[in-house]
């Protein structure tokens, strides 16, 4: 058996309704099979109030074992490193202190979602509530408990990164600590779980083949390749979005809009429009990172020559206009 | 008389506090305080002007499509720019799709919970609600979070996911629908609708909704026993427990319309009381009050001219919520404010009876539940592949705009103004901005405030539990609340 402590602090609230989305099992038979008791879920416990702050004592106090420390959202240390942007509710204390204390008692320490991993969201524009991730803040190692924090159980912080979180990336990095194979190698070097980050959200993206021919989609909603002109991030992007379906059916690229990295720090900050592909001489910025670019630009000229009219306009259009023709057989 | 503060409060999307003022066993007054403050009114201003629908969903993983909307709208509004039908068809299909789980949501997971709580354990219908609603363990957490998983599938079809999408746009929707993808919808909203049917209601939605008066009601009610259907049991234990005396606020109800479709709006905009009934609501009549906040001193001013500037140490302030106001009044926004302003005679004679409380409260959220899914059903039918799906501006032009809508837990607003294709200002109003906001400058209490006042307090609670049911009765969102 496990225990898991989950708290909320400059964030959303998304990965935890992305969370709750769960299938195949749900949420709840995920963690009655994977041995895991949670002791406290804001979303989903009884335990209010007093009950919530005694149990959160005896942690502290060495009285009660942790296993899963899930922290999400933003580490709030604003005003002037005070904390006062979040104080947790009914103690008057900054949430940032009572993170830290846990994160020394937890046999684990999870980051769900890129806020608490990075900074994320809320610490976009000049930052001016002095949001950091755990263990990093943006790209830079540190934040909130520091680069040499590691937890009871000799790892850093476990960066579920995502924004929103996919309900797998959490329920399966739960179950790989619960099963204690949990361990430094199975992270990348941005502390994200290879379960997912090892994968690209380009793998498996249905505008493949329009990626193949470089026949674009020039607005949103268009068939075609979103990374010449609507910012898609999709071939440098970890994550498994379109390997594994996100509620069911979907994807970013498959509804219709660019990825925007969202697993990666500073995803928030691209600094330029996000559904639009910055550009030097025509050439997109930005390529996929381990091709060479002269390649690439190679490539795509050369594919860009070939590209099938088939491809071109239903790259530009809504609907599909020319469905595959049928391959003639040779008499 | 004796002071607690009580908190955290969980079943709530974010963190809350509140201090209680009680003297013989009733609360005497009440502070509300937001405890978090991320200020994206700030991160938004000189950010490409489109950015806002990448950035304003992140307000709230729960009302994220609702805060996609509210942008949407206020950017399309800037720019004069006219959504397709099918978008249109297609955003009030994914709006609906997240405003029906948060019914859901909060009905199972948030509120009915509370019944469970061993205060309770002397009732002789504790043992019944336990094994059915006690949080994780009871049995309808269980049959909940697969039909609802099942039911977001249509955000995956149409939204790519839930929450944070991009899908919706100014011009309408980026994801054209394919002519077996309609018949998909049709197929998700179906089962969705024999669930609520079979589970939840114990009945034909048709039937539910044609409950238009308290006798009626109470006649089918009667039909079955209390623990025949979820709904049978929520108005079981509401008479049970008198939640119809319990948190009553000011009475003063908005709703800012919605689902709009080729100029028509299918929940209507207004303002209604017990003693006027409907009437118009100007928007140009709302500001925003920050006496009481811990920002900037300023006069109250309108959103659309309003200011974020957050100061931690304020003589008088005790929340990072400021207190919007319209025509100088507190007003409470919600389900069911959207039923009377829409005339729902049920309804509209129970507030009329006995005010707004814990009972009509939760009655609204179940009876809209059972009234919009068909409403879903008729667009899925009413989507024409093959026809466009999103308008997409040419170049953005200088503008203000507003984008006024209904979120699951009421009002949303969004005000914008756009500056060489950037943003040059944004304000935001979220639903529990106007029903959790903390004190005006004439120290006038928000409407949690109000609801707070009177609340029993049994012999050594420290979280007393009519609190509880009052707090959640609103299905507060701080996370929107403060933003």
């Amino acid at each position: 058996m496990a225990n898991l402590l989950w708290l909320q602090s400059g964030g959303c609230g998304g990965c935890s309704m992305s969370l709750l989305g769960a299938e195949g099992p749900d949420l709840i038979s995920t963690l009655e099979a994977a041995g895991i008791e949670l002791l406290w879920h804001p979303s989903l416990s009884e335990q209010t109030g007093i009950e919530v702050r005694q149990l959160l004592q005896q942690i502290i106090d060495g009285e009660l074992e942790l296993d899963l420390l899930c922290i999400e959202g933003s580490l709030m240390r604003g005003p002037g490193g005070t904390g006062r942007f979040h104080l947790f509710g009914g103690t008057g204390i900054p949430m940032i202190d009572w993170v830290s204390k846990l994160a020394e008692k937890a046999r684990y320490t999870l980051a769900i979602g890129s806020c608490a991993a990075y900074g994320g969201i809320t610490s976009a524009g000049d930052n001016h509530a002095d949001a950091t991730g755990l263990q990093f803040e943006g790209e830079l190692r540190g934040g909130l408990l520091g680069s040499e924090y590691r937890s009871m159980g000799a790892l850093p912080v476990v960066n579920v990164s995502g924004c929103p979180v996919h309900p797998n990336w959490v329920t399966e990095t739960l179950i790989e600590l619960a099963l204690g194979e949990g361990a430094v190698e199975r992270l990348d070097t941005l502390g994200r779980p290879r379960l997912y980050a090892d994968q690209l959200v380009h793998h498996g993206c249905t505008r493949n083949e329009y990626y193949e021919y470089k026949a674009s989609a020039e607005q949103l909603g268009q068939q075609g390749c979103m990374m010449e002109h609507l910012g898609c991030l999709g071939t440098q992007a970890h994550g498994d979005c379109n390997t594994r379906p996100w509620n069911g059916e979907g994807s970013c690229t498959r509804g219709g809009y660019a990825c925007i990295n969202c697993t990666a720090p500073e995803f928030e900050e691209p600094r330029h429009a996000f559904m639009e592909t910055p550009k030097i001489a025509g050439i997109p910025v930005g390529l996929p990172t381990d091709m060479p670019k002269a390649w690439f630009v190679a490539l795509a000229s050369l594919s860009k020559a070939a590209t099938p009219e088939r491809l071109k306009e239903n790259a530009r259009s809504e609907q599909l206009i020319y469905p595959p023709t049928l391959h003639k057989r040779k008499n | 008389m004796s002071r607690i503060v009580v908190g955290p409060f969980n079943r709530v999307e974010g963190d809350l506090d509140i201090t209680l003022d009680s003297m013989d066993g009733q609360v005497t007054g009440a502070r509300v305080n937001a405890t978090l403050y991320r200020g994206f009114e700030r991160i938004l201003v000189g950010k490409p002007a489109l950015d806002a629908l990448v950035y304003t969903p992140r307000i709230c993983g729960i009302c994220s499509v609702s805060q996609s909307v509210a942008a949407a709208l206020a950017l399309a509004d800037s720019q004069g720019l006219q959504p397709t039908r099918n978008g249109e068809l297609c955003r009030n299909l994914i709006l609906a799709n997240e405003s029906l789980t948060d019914l859901l949501t909060h009905f199972y997971l948030f509120f009915m919970p509370d019944f469970a709580r061993d205060i309770y354990v002397r009732e002789p219908w504790f043992d019944a609600v336990v094994s059915r609603f006690k949080a994780v363990s009871g049995e309808a957490t269980r049959e909940v979070l697969p039909a609802r998983a099942e039911f977001l599938h249509l955000m995956g079809l149409l939204a790519g996911k839930w929450p944070h999408t991009l899908s919706i746009q100014p011009g309408g929707t980026t994801r054209p629908v394919q002519r077996q993808e309609r018949l998909r919808l049709v197929a998700i909203l179906g089962a969705f609708r024999r669930f609520l049917e079979r589970v939840t209601f114990g009945d034909d939605l048709e039937r539910i909704a044609a409950i238009h008066t308290p006798e009626q009601l109470r006649c089918w009610q009667r039909e079955k026993p209390w623990h025949s259907g979820d709904l049978r049991t929520f108005l079981y234990l509401s008479q049970q427990l008198d939640l119809g005396t319990l948190g009553r606020a000011t009475d003063r109800f908005i709703s800012f319309g919605n689902y709009a479709l080729q100029g028509e709006q299918a929940v209507p905009r207004g303002l209604w009381t017990p003693d006027s009934g409907l009437q118009a609501l100007d928007p140009g009549r709302i500001v925003e009050d920050v006496s009481h906040a811990w920002m900037e001193q300023a006069p109250p001013l309108h959103p659309a001219r309003g200011e974020t500037e957050p100061v931690a140490d304020k003589e008088g302030a005790y929340s990072w919520c400021k207190a919007p106001r319209l025509d100088g009044q507190v007003v409470e926004t919600g389900a069911l404010a959207r039923a009377l302003v829409a005339g729902d005679p049920l309804l509209t004679r129970l507030v009329i009876e006995q005010g707004g409380s814990v009972h009509t409260r939760m009655l609204a959220r179940l009876l809209e539940l059972a009234r919009t899914l068909p409403k879903l059903q008729q667009w899925a039918l009413q989507i024409e592949p093959g026809e466009p799906f999103c308008h997409h501006p040419q170049r953005l032009q200088d503008g203000e705009g507003v984008g006024l809508m209904e979120a699951a837990r009421g009002s949303l607003g969004h005000w914008i103004s756009v500056q060489r294709g950037k943003i040059s200002h944004y304000q935001i109003i979220a639903p529990t901005t106007w029903n959790f906001s903390p004190r005006d400058a004439s120290g006038q209490p928000g409407a949690l405030e109000q609801a707070l006042v009177g609340a029993p307090i049994r012999q050594g609670e420290t979280d007393p539990v009519a609190v509880q049911h009052i707090v959640r009765s609103f299905d507060p969102c701080m996370v929107c609340t403060v933003h």
